[in-house]
């Protein structure tokens, strides 16, 4: 258990301050942005993904169009991605559950990159907002979720640090810990 | 213990803490458990701050105008009545538009369901088959078919007995073909019409079958001359079968909307009106397809050319193309403009012009025809103070809008519609200044079926369902307009009521393209005479 000193990975205990303040404020900043997102869509009325998804180009445009096309599925589709960006975003904000959120988090926005890619020969009817080639801001957003999964914070600053009293969570944090600290 | 937590613990990390271990831990922990939530206070006040304003800003916009941005309030009621008692249906006339007329009363052509089956699985954004299997069964039969060319009386037939679809179960192999219109109307197993010939022939066949007791469905235009107008409207008003005008963007839900908006006042007082059509492709100028199978032998030229002045011989351009021909039709007038006309009269309801003058001419599909291509036609409505210009071209795609312009909004209605305030508007004066209303952006919109994607085909389609002509939505759900307007017209046979282009609408509309075209033709400008009921 006394491992962290000689761990090969670099894990949240062995964080200094200022690495710590880093990945904790990438991982709020992701919550506060997904959370945002999700509330955005909940309390309009009128969203829907319909728009994005018929948009779809790329690899997998038709599975994505087909999301669109039922009615049924698209209300499903829709209630997953306001609901799922709320509490990913919430989950991530207060440091809870933070590495299932960022998986899903990660998995969202790699569907959303996917349904649109920048690629080149790929035109939109919506232009982006920026310039971009293959790498957007979904990518790297995708790519600061990695750094959040990768150095789990939640245990030192957010609510699992209470949580993690639990004995049986403790437990899973240890194996976790353990897992992590063997090369 | 954690590792974490015994690292955290230790004053070299934590900094100069004096207390005890076990009681510093646990003020630390929930310290940093909690380092969140005034984050998450900053989230929601700031949330709750722009949703405030944000609403606030709606709430006064709607407020202003006195709408809300859902579905229409009053959806005519005839759409949700069941279907009572079984209607037997007779088509007369099965080209294009009676074939999509009897697709859209619930039997298709065993061809057109495979041709749609296949066209979904290519493109599920092709949404046709799903919504004709989802179609309402209107629970009428078809039991009689009269059309001149052989072909499509069996086409008819072979609809009438197909299996697939939503009257199924109703299919029948006992439909009858009739040579004659006339023989149709004697008969005692038909109960209603559903008229889709040429216009020349559409004031007869109405007259026939409002003395013979048989409901009409006519498509538009009513009829292809004044006088044809005057005597079909004499015979309909005399009888008491129920009439309907093929207008079937009567059934569109933002045009309902529309008339909501107008009601409410909030375009102001509006006094010109602009509308157009901007088609560009052979199908969209009425080059047909000649049926291979069209000869003399299967086609009744004598019975097409009917009540026409001047005769012709065999002509399969003329058959096939009749829209080409003032003979058989009016061109854009009848054709097109009718439409839009329509769709200007059902929501501002200004009916018929005190003037009316047009121009235009054959540029771009020099074939023979003798109506115009391109054509703009301008209608005078003095006492409402308004004008009313349309513009056609049959070369040109570029789209261009329905748009009603009033002092203080402007309102552009297609499918959906869009509300923008005017900059010098004197109503919105004060919102505009506070910044509540934007005059770069539709301060309304309304756009139907939101939650869902179509996909429709070919140029002209588009076009169509563009304007609302093919496809509508009720409840959030693609409905096909033709399929409402029909089902109207026989709730109205069953249940009483009013259909909602009833015979004055009818009028209306013919009367006004009959001035258009009589002002193109005789190149001058022409009156309606209000007392006389007639065109000067």
């Amino acid at each position: 258990m006394n491992s962290a000193g000689n761990a090969a990975r670099p894990r949240a205990a062995d964080l200094g301050r200022f690495q710590l303040t880093a990945v904790v404020s990438l991982r709020m900043l992701i919550g506060w942005h997904f959370m945002y997102e999700g509330l955005a869509k909940i309390t309009n009325p009128y969203w829907t993904s319909a728009g994005y998804l018929q948009e779809s180009q790329g690899w997998f445009s038709e599975q994505f169009i087909s999301l669109a096309a039922s009615p049924g599925v698209l209300t499903a589709v829709d209630y997953l991605n306001q609901w799922g960006l709320l509490l990913i975003g919430l989950a991530l904000l207060v440091g809870v559950f933070e590495r299932v959120a960022a998986w899903a988090g990660i998995l969202l926005l790699a569907l959303y990159y996917l349904a649109a890619p920048p690629f080149p020969g790929l035109e939109y009817a919506i232009p982006a907002e920026g310039s971009y080639l293959i790498v957007n801001k979904l990518l790297i957003e995708l790519a600061a979720l990695l750094v959040v999964l990768g150095f789990p914070t939640a245990g030192r600053v957010g609510l699992q640090r209470i949580l993690g009293k639990n004995r049986r969570i403790q437990a899973a944090e240890a194996e976790i810990a353990m897992e992590g600290g063997a090369p | 213990m954690t590792e974490e937590t015994k690292k955290e613990g230790t004053p070299s990390v934590g900094g100069a803490d004096t207390e005890s271990p076990s009681a510093n831990m646990g003020r630390r922990d929930l310290l940093k458990a909690l380092a969140s939530l005034p984050v998450l206070g900053v989230f929601f006040a700031g949330w709750y701050r722009k949703k405030l304003e944000e609403d606030a800003k709606r709430a006064a916009i709607m407020a202003e105008l006195g709408i809300t941005e859902g579905a229409p309030a009053v959806i005519p009621e005839a759409i949700s009545r069941p279907p009572g008692d079984r209607i037997r249906v007779g088509i007369i006339g099965y080209g294009g538009e009676g074939e999509s007329l009897v697709r859209s009363a619930g039997f298709a052509h065993p061809e057109w369901v495979e041709e749609a089956r296949a066209a979904a699985e290519e493109n599920f954004r092709n949404r046709g088959f799903q919504t004709f299997m989802e179609q309402a069964d209107l629970n009428i039969e078809l039991t009689g078919v009269c059309d001149v060319f052989d072909v499509r009386a069996q086409r008819a037939l072979d609809a009438a007995a197909n299996k697939i679809g939503p009257t199924a179960s109703r299919s029948t192999t006992t439909a009858r073909r009739f040579l004659r219109y006339t023989e149709m109307l004697e008969s005692p197993d038909v109960d209603a019409v559903i008229i889709a010939t040429p216009d020349h022939w559409h004031a007869q066949m109405c007259i026939d079958a409002a003395a013979a007791g048989k409901h009409i469905y006519v498509e538009k235009a009513m009829t292809r001359t004044e006088e044809d107008t005057h005597r079909m409207y004499d015979a309909v008003k005399a009888s008491e079968v129920v009439f309907q005008l093929g207008h079937q963007q009567r059934q569109t839900e933002s045009h309902i909307k529309a008339k909501e908006v107008i009601a409410a006042g909030i375009l102001g007082p509006i006094n010109l009106v602009e509308t157009t059509t901007n088609r560009n492709d052979p199908w969209g100028a009425w080059v047909w397809e000649i049926h291979e199978e069209g000869r003399p032998d299967t086609i009744d030229w004598e019975q097409f050319q009917g009540p026409t002045e001047n005769r012709y011989p065999f002509s399969l351009e003329r058959f096939f193309r009749w829209r080409c021909w003032y003979d058989y039709g009016t061109g854009l007038s009848g054709d097109l403009f009718s439409h839009e006309y329509d769709a200007i009269n059902q929501i501002l309801e200004m009916g018929i012009p005190s003037t009316a003058v047009a121009s235009g001419g054959i540029y771009f599909f020099k074939d023979g025809r003798d109506v115009p291509d391109v054509w703009q036609a301008v209608l005078e409505y003095p006492d409402r103070d308004l004008t009313l210009v349309y513009s056609a071209t049959l070369s040109n795609g570029r789209w261009r809008g329905r748009v009603f312009m009033g002092h203080d909004a402007t309102m552009e209605v297609d499918n959906g519609l869009r509300i923008t305030a005017d900059g010098s508007s004197t109503r919105y004066e004060e919102k505009i200044e506070e910044g509540v209303i934007d005059t770069s952006r539709p301060m309304f919109t309304f756009q139907p079926g939101f939650t869902g994607v179509d996909a429709i085909t070919s140029a002209t389609a588009e076009y169509f369902a563009s304007r609302g002509l093919l496809y509508t939505y009720r409840g959030g759900r693609l409905v096909n307009a033709y399929h409402l307007h029909l089902q109207e017209w026989l709730d109205v046979i069953r249940h009483g009521g009013e259909t909602s282009c009833n015979i004055e609408r009818g009028f209306e509309e013919a009367i006004s393209c009959h001035m258009a075209t009589r002002a193109y033709r005789e190149g001058r400008q022409v009156t309606w005479d209000p007392v006389a009921r007639r065109i000067v």
